[in-house]
């Protein structure tokens, strides 16, 4: 179950460095989360201990908001730019 | 009214700050009113003063009004006093009186400009100041005029701030006059130290007694004072920011380079004359400083191009004239000249405003002409200005003040021979620059459209000024020609008299035959060389150049202060040290520029950083144990 995590992580990371398109990026971010509460429940289940599964109705609750709030970002940044390409958001360089 | 003199210069000081503070939200109108007008209650209030110390003359010949203590340090207490006696009465009234006449002048002149409400905050300024100089009773309090004016000028000066050239000319007047400055505040540093006091007649007193004539420190104390005085008046070797000064607005011109600030050298001398008697090498030097300048700037005036550094250079000389007459001991008729030329170069400059404004302010005489039948009223006060300047005979007060100073020049009891020729050929040299100036500017043929035609506030101060220019000068008319000196009289009351010693082959009628030769002389020679018909292009020679130059002395402190100056900050700039601090701030650079490089904007980028930074943290706990 520990290994379906990692393999889950690395999908998201792997997702989120490449696709440049914000609703992949976001939705990378979630099969990231997702994958640290997989890991949250292996290590509940491994050692038969509850905070583990506490732990992943917080990481729940928390994605739920996260995800809230970036799709309303996206929106607007959809509104100021007729893409979605993370790329262009880039006023802010040094 | 002894007990309102605070109010003269108060007037003036109102105004500069209520316009310097919301001088930008008032209309024009409003500000030329509030400006004119202060100088004008500043001018009445000094006027009845003036009366009422002339119809009833307190003992001691001065009012002394104390104010407030200024501080009390260890037995050092000077106050804020003014005193009123007649030179200071002569001072008052130039100021206030050609102050006003040059404010309402500048309510026409500035009319189109921007910065109007700025340029009436710094004039009122500068005539606070100015007053504040010339009523102070103490030195220190004369010291914070002296260096208000200075400021003020610096201001003017640089009031285009927007040339570079203005700027550098508003630098340059501030840096040379604090050379001067500077000598005499070690002066003041002196005189407190050694006579506890800085209260001008307690420290003529003191000095007087507690010092014989010749001493040291007496000759250390007068020439200090004296750097000052050529600082601000422009003589030799501190002349040459006042050329530059032109760049000024005209009126600024004409009340701070010609009629106010640039005599108050002359004033500062013949306020602290007893020390300066107490110093005969001293004022032996100021009699040559003065016929130096004088003679020097009259030639330098021959070649100039330009309308208002002509007028420049003759101020220098004019106040070269006032310098001579100090060294000799003259210093009523000091005065008398400061209060002529006052008029004349005042209206001079005013008219050359008019010129100016008219031609498009075009200042090249060479590009002028044939104004005589275009501008009749500049005409008329430049003729009636010029003549005072150059000294037509019995009727115009120039003529007076400076047959006064040749005749003193001679019998003076420090006056020789030499003196007096220095005086003849700067008066054949004036004659000559002056009607130069008018041939050349009115008359011959017209070159240009006219932009301008002088309305009411010109010419108002303009017709009064020409009043005065020819009758300023029957307020001292000299006993051999049948007349009353009355103002030398008036003056010597509190001036130490000049006994006319030499009383040899030159009388005073001959002094003025002489004078009246030299500007006939010099009026003669001027129109054989710049008459319509024979005027050429201007001629190039090495000595013209020289003249045009100044006599190279920019040139030369440029080459003696500023070329080392500029060279040792070259080479301290690259030292050792500095290379230390150097390399830090372009290592720091360096780093800078390459960590900018990584805030490309790019969110995936910061992604990857974050997730590599991760990684080698986590390989760092687990395999770094």
């Amino acid at each position: 179950m520990l290994n379906l995590a990692v393999i889950l992580f690395a999908l998201g990371l792997i997702g989120l460095l490449t696709r440049r398109n914000l609703i992949f990026t976001l939705m990378s971010v979630e099969v990231m989360l997702n994958a640290a509460g997989l890991a949250f429940v292996a290590g509940s289940y491994r050692w038969g201990h509850p905070d583990g599964q506490v732990m992943f109705l917080f990481i729940l609750a928390m994605a739920a908001a996260e995800v809230s709030v970036g799709l309303a970002l996206l929106l607007q940044f959809h509104r100021r730019e007729p893409t979605l390409d993370s790329d262009t958001a880039s006023e802010m360089k040094g | 009214m002894q007990h309102l003199l605070w109010l003269i210069p108060a007037f003036p000081f109102a105004s500069a700050a209520v316009l310097a503070l919301v001088g930008s939200r008032l209309s024009r109108r409003a500000a030329a009113w509030l400006g004119s007008a202060s100088i004008g209650l500043s001018a009445l209030v000094a006027i009845l003063t003036a009366a009422e110390f002339l119809q009833a003359p307190p003992a001691g010949n001065a009012w002394v009004q104390h104010l407030w203590v200024w501080m009390d340090v260890a037995g050092f207490r000077p106050e804020v006093a003014f005193y009123f006696d007649p030179v200071t009465l002569i001072m008052v009234l130039v100021v206030t009186f050609v102050g006003f006449l040059i404010h309402v002048y500048s309510v026409e002149y500035m009319h189109e400009d921007d910065g109007f409400a700025r340029f009436f905050a710094y004039m009122n300024l500068f005539v606070a100041a100015m007053l504040t100089l010339v009523l102070a009773n103490n030195l220190l309090l004369l010291y914070l005029g002296w260096e208000g004016v200075g400021l003020c000028s610096f201001l003017l000066i640089g009031f285009w701030y927007k040339e570079p050239a203005n700027v550098r000319a508003a630098n340059k007047a501030f840096l040379v006059t604090r050379v001067g400055d500077t000598a005499m505040a070690i002066g003041l540093f002196l005189l407190a130290t050694h006579l506890h006091t800085l209260d001008i007649q307690e420290l003529m007193r003191r000095a007087n007694d507690q010092w014989p004539v010749g001493s040291g420190i007496a000759i250390a104390a007068a020439a200090l004072l004296l750097g000052g005085a050529v600082g601000k008046s422009a003589q030799l070797p501190l002349q040459t920011w006042l050329p530059d000064a032109m760049a000024g607005p005209t009126p600024t011109s004409a009340l701070i380079h010609a009629a106010t600030m640039v005599t108050a050298g002359v004033y500062l001398i013949a306020r602290t004359n007893a020390l300066f008697i107490l110093a005969p090498p001293v004022q032996l030097a100021v009699a040559l400083i003065g016929a130096s300048t004088m003679l020097l700037s009259a030639f330098s005036a021959i070649a100039q191009r330009d309308l208002k550094r002509v007028l420049a250079y003759s101020t220098m000389s004019q106040i070269g004239y006032m310098f001579l007459a100090l060294g000799l001991g003259a210093w009523s008729a000091a005065l008398f000249h400061l209060m002529t030329h006052a008029f004349f170069k005042a209206l001079l400059f005013l008219a050359a405003g008019v010129v100016i404004q008219a031609m498009h302010h075009e200042q090249d005489m060479f590009h002028m002409g044939g104004l005589r039948r275009q501008l009749p009223l500049a005409f008329w006060s430049f003729v009636i200005g010029g003549s005072a300047l150059a000294g037509l005979p019995l009727i115009t007060a120039g003529f007076f003040s400076k047959d006064l100073i040749l005749w003193q020049a001679w019998s003076g009891p420090n006056g020789n021979g030499w003196f007096w020729i220095a005086g003849l050929v700067g008066a054949t040299m004036t004659a000559f620059y002056t009607y130069r100036m008018i041939l050349l500017v009115f008359y011959g043929p017209a070159k240009k459209e006219l932009s301008y035609k002088p309305g009411l506030a010109a010419a108002i101060p303009l017709c009064t000024l020409c009043v005065l220019s020819l009758l300023g000068g029957y307020v001292d008319t000299p006993p051999d020609f049948g007349g009353v000196p009355a103002l030398s009289n008036f003056l010597n009351s509190v001036l130490p008299p000049l006994n006319e010693v030499h009383i040899g082959p030159i009388t005073e009628i001959v002094t003025a035959i002489c004078a009246s030769a030299a500007f006939v002389i010099g009026f003669g020679f001027a129109y054989f060389v710049y008459a319509p018909w024979r005027r050429s292009e201007p001629r190039e020679d090495l000595l013209l150049r020289l003249w045009y130059s100044g006599w190279g002395f920019d040139w030369l402190y440029d080459r003696l202060f500023a070329a080392p100056f500029r060279f040792v900050a070259k080479r301290s700039a690259s030292d050792r040290v500095d290379s230390i601090y150097g390399g830090l701030a372009t290592l720091t650079d360096s780093i800078s520029m390459g960590l900018r490089v990584t805030q490309n904007g790019r969110v995936r980028w910061y992604a990857t950083g974050a997730a590599a930074g991760f990684i080698v943290l986590f390989a760092v706990a687990l395999f770094v144990r």
